[in-house]
């Protein structure tokens, strides 16, 4: 299928998301659900990657800083500036791309192939409104989270492995992180956050609701999916880069 | 009552359903006959508004499906119930949560009063004390029954069966299709089978169409399908030579021909009405 018509039904399946909710509470049950999917699902996987991610650049920094005329402080500050503005908001939703794309591609395409969405659809239930607007609601709650999380959890890994290793002393990390500090790079990682939670949720939620034929299908569209949502999200990570810094 | 005039669907070209009309009454077994590729499926999902027809309409008690728009269609479906093939049962949910799904969803009825529904519709459908088990805990018969009780929960009007008796042994699926025509005849719904079994079709049909490459080929009921002399019919039903031999022992034993050890009534020409359409 072409590209342009790919993208006109996505636009179809976002559209068509918006719909009177023919019972709130059991939409609040299912976004509740989702959040509890998504966020405490991915939980595990995002502290053990922020911690390293963290670790790593601080250890690496150190690495390629020989010249003396460089305060040792800097380290911290590269590490602060580097996963604020890139390995958290990006790793993380590279990450969660494979870990939550594909449950969500896997899990609509298991329901359209059982025919569970049909179902759904007979009852007189918008299945776009029920399946997939939790499902990018609840990302763009939890995801964020989990960014800010991996945020502070980047940092502190950073610190942990500057300390043990003596690259540079605790008083000395924490020294680097307030100086030249600028909160307009918070902000930007968030903006950045929400757009790839968009993502990370459509994209799979797309492929996997417009899934045809058995199960080689629904793994090859999960395949897809996770593959899809990472391209986008490098291609909107430098579109923000352009438009915003 | 549902009305269905001129019915047709065609998928890049191919027709698929062409020209189809039936009426379809209340607490009768209204099935759909055919070999594979014959277009039921195509209709039941056009009755159903699952496919959008590309041209006439589906009129159910009066207000025409086709042109609603999606809102009103919504109202419609809310009192259709349908049982899948593979059962659709909710895989993550227990018996009990897929069962009291549609009454969450569209009730504001008390936990306690939605229990007492579930259990009695469970209960219909011989299946008490499964509630807590997961559809994957329990056989090919059984989902069958809890799909037929999610269907039937919120006191549908139009019954839609597709496929009731894949999978499943003859015992069971005789006991399928009796609980389906009883709860037929119980709450009087319009209920649509499709189907390819033919003890379903002796046991339960109404009313009968078989469809031929997307056409409607004949009409009628269980009594009048095995004297039909539509040749396509004949083909489909007697397909095996086991069947068409039962057909000719039947056909000597209600001619006199051999003794009718059997015991069996025949029928009369007031009981098969000669169809006016019926093709050789």
């Amino acid at each position: 299928m072409s590209f342009f018509a790919e993208v006109g039904k996505f636009m179809n399946l976002i559209r068509g998301m918006f719909s009177r909710p023919e019972n709130w509470k059991m939409y609040w049950k299912e976004f509740m659900h989702q959040c509890s999917e998504i966020g405490i699902g991915s939980l595990g996987i995002v502290v053990i990657i922020s911690v390293f991610m963290g670790a790593v650049s601080a250890v690496q920094t150190s690495y390629q800083m020989t010249t003396p005329f460089i305060p040792p402080e800097t380290i911290s500050m590269i590490v602060r500036d580097t996963v604020i503005l890139e390995f958290a908001p990006t790793l993380v939703s590279i990450v969660l791309a494979g870990v939550v794309g594909s449950k969500i591609a896997g899990e609509l395409g298991n329901m359209r192939v059982s025919e569970q969405i049909d179902a759904l659809e007979i009852m007189g239930i918008n299945t776009k409104a029920y399946l997939v607007l939790p499902k990018i609601l609840a990302a763009l709650v939890v995801i964020p989270m989990l960014v800010v999380i991996s945020m502070v959890l980047g940092i502190w890994g950073g610190r942990i492995a500057s300390t043990l290793t003596g690259i540079v002393s605790a008083t000395t990390y924490d020294k680097g992180l307030f100086e030249g500090f600028i909160p307009y790079n918070v902000f930007f990682a968030m903006a950045k956050a929400y757009t790839f939670a968009f993502i990370i949720a459509s994209v799979p939620a797309y492929y996997g609701y417009n899934v045809k034929g058995g199960a080689l299908e629904i793994g090859r569209s999960s395949t897809k999916a996770v593959v899809v949502t990472c391209v986008t999200v490098l291609f909107a990570d430098y579109v923000l880069a352009a438009l915003l810094l | 009552m549902i009305e269905i005039n001129n019915l047709k669907k065609g998928f890049g070209g191919k027709i698929v359903l062409d020209d189809v009309s039936a009426v379809m009454n209340p607490g009768q077994c209204n099935l759909i006959i055919g070999s594979s590729g014959s277009g039921k499926t195509v209709f039941m999902k056009c009755l159903v508004g699952l496919f959008q027809p590309d041209s006439g309409e589906v009129i159910y008690n009066g207000k025409n499906f086709t042109k609603m728009s999606n809102v009103d269609k919504k109202e419609i479906r809310k009192e259709i119930g349908m049982l899948f093939q593979g059962s659709a049962l909710f895989s993550s949910m227990t018996v009990e949560d897929n069962v009291i799904f549609p009454l969450d969803m569209f009730t504001k009825d008390t936990r306690k009063t939605k229990m007492k529904r579930v259990d009695e519709v469970l209960d219909r459908v011989n299946l008490k004390g499964a509630n807590k088990k997961f559809p994957a805990e329990i056989s090919g018969g059984m989902m069958k029954r809890v799909g037929i009780a999610r269907a039937i929960v919120l006191n549908p009007k139009y019954l839609f069966v597709d496929e009731p008796n894949s999978g499943l042994d003859p015992q069971t699926s005789g006991l399928i299709d009796k609980l389906i025509k009883e709860i037929t005849d119980e709450y009087q719904i319009t209920t649509v089978i499709n189907t390819h079994d033919m003890n379903s079709v002796m046991e339960i049909g109404d009313n009968i169409i078989y469809m031929y490459q997307g056409k409607k080929e004949w009409e009628g009921n269980n009594r009048q399908i095995i004297f039909s002399k539509n040749k396509k019919l004949n083909e489909f039903i007697f397909a095996s030579e086991f069947l068409r031999d039962a057909k000719d022992m039947r056909m000597l034993e209600e001619t006199g021909k051999i003794p009718n050890h059997r015991n069996m009534e025949f029928l009369t020409d007031e009981d098969t009405p000669p169809l006016s359409e019926e093709k050789e």
